[in-house]
């Protein structure tokens, strides 16, 4: 299990926890987890056709999964998910 | 009998204040390197003439608008920035006799204000729960509907990369035959974008790595997801490694470097410091260069350099970069 960071403007979705536990040997299960126990999500982290909402950034630990193998990041035990809005960094 | 000079003797001779932006020096950080064979270089854009790499990307915004016949005497300029850059625009245009108007978020430290002032800027303050994001929304919004303003828009002009394809990036080069990894901060996507484009081209093996900040919760009001914001400039595929850094380890590693290097930096620093630290930590040897942004004087009123972290009461609520 990977414990998944919920950001603020997500917690309505999720009974307004800041932190779940979601299930998953990648990230791409570990997003369906959390989608099938809280269904709010669905739209919200996923578009129509599958792919992660271009606006949600998702990390293992601290690293961007983009940047990594997208969906198919493989997520062990103990590993910690981070789920943020993008937001323009300052300038 | 003297030395011989290993670098270049003194910063130069230049026409004014604006042509003496760039140029900076690359500092070796010899306590933070974790292992012999790994050196880590600090390229100290603080030394721009307002104390900050944004002095490279203005000047190219503005010299793009004149090009393109955008800007001229008497011209209203408006752009959405955390502060950097637009206070680096007010100098340009306070010599140039251009009105800037900046869109801000109101969660930025008071020294940012005051510079901005100082060059004259006139300031109009977003709502500081919605970070950089509401800044761009409202500058946008207000572009849209007033014809004469002109809003450089340093999120999606190319003039901003390309400010660092043609300076920041060609001085590491011209400095060092090796580079294995560049870290800098993912604000704009600018350096990144423009340095990274430019040291891959010569050195493909070169790795990209953005520190990025996570915002504070106080500073992420979007009430949708859809409020989220990726600036235009940014091209994810150019980067190997995409790395979040929190405002207490940001914090921490901006002491870090006062302490143990006696670099006077600002808090992006100190979180861009964080990462290259980390990939240095990854190599057997190599040079990583990273970017100093700015330097810490006008982060002087949060307390971070005195105070313990865990007693920075505005540490989840500030726009620190």
């Amino acid at each position: 299990m990977a414990s998944v960071r919920i950001p603020p403007v997500l917690r309505p979705s999720v009974g307004g926890e800041r932190e779940v536990e979601a299930a998953g040997s990648n990230i791409g299960e570990v997003l369906q987890s959390l989608v099938t126990s809280y269904p709010a999500t669905k739209d919200q982290i996923f578009g129509a056709d599958g792919a992660l909402n271009r606006y949600v950034n998702v990390y293992l630990n601290d690293e961007d999964v983009r940047v990594l193998d997208g969906l198919e990041t493989s997520v062990g035990d103990g590993d910690h998910v981070v789920i943020l809005p993008a937001m323009a960094g300052g300038s | 009998m003297k030395d011989p000079l290993l670098n270049r003797p003194c910063g130069g001779r230049f026409g004014d204040i604006v042509q003496s932006i760039g140029a900076t020096p690359l500092v070796e950080l010899k306590r933070l390197s974790p292992k012999p064979g790994v050196r880590i270089w600090a390229k100290l854009e603080n030394r721009n003439p307002t104390g900050s790499i944004k002095d490279r990307v203005a000047r190219a915004l503005i010299e793009d608008g004149e090009e393109k016949g955008a800007i001229g005497p008497g011209m209203t300029i408006l752009e959405p920035t955390s502060g950097n850059t637009g206070i680096a625009l007010a100098m340009i245009c306070q010599r140039k006799g251009y009105n800037l108007r900046v869109v801000m978020p109101e969660s930025v430290t008071a020294e940012r204000t005051q510079l901005l002032k100082m060059y004259g800027a006139e300031i109009i303050y977003s709502e500081g729960n919605k970070g950089s994001n509401g800044a761009v929304e409202m500058a946008l919004d207000l572009a849209e509907k007033d014809p004469s303003i002109y809003m450089p828009y340093q999120y999606g002009n190319p003039a901003n990369p390309l400010a660092h394809y043609n300076g920041t990036g060609p001085e590491i080069l011209e400095e060092l035959d090796e580079v294995s990894a560049f870290v800098a901060g993912l604000g704009t996507g600018g350096t990144l974008m423009g340095v990274g484009r430019r040291l891959k081209e010569e050195m493909p093996d070169c790795k990209i790595v953005a520190a990025e900040p996570m915002q504070g919760e106080p500073v992420q009001g979007l009430r949708s997801l859809e409020d989220g914001f990726i600036p235009p400039i940014i091209d994810i595929s150019l980067l190997d490694r995409k790395i979040f850094v929190s405002n207490r380890d940001a914090v921490i590693w901006t002491r870090k470097l006062l302490d143990e290097e006696g670099l006077f930096a600002g808090v992006s620093s100190g979180a861009i410091a964080r990462v290259a630290v980390r990939i240095a930590d990854e190599m057997d040897e190599g040079n990583v260069v990273f970017i100093v942004c700015d330097d810490g004087w006008r982060y002087l009123s949060s307390g971070i350099y005195t105070r313990p972290v865990d007693e920075i009461e505005s540490l989840e609520s500030t726009l620190w970069w």
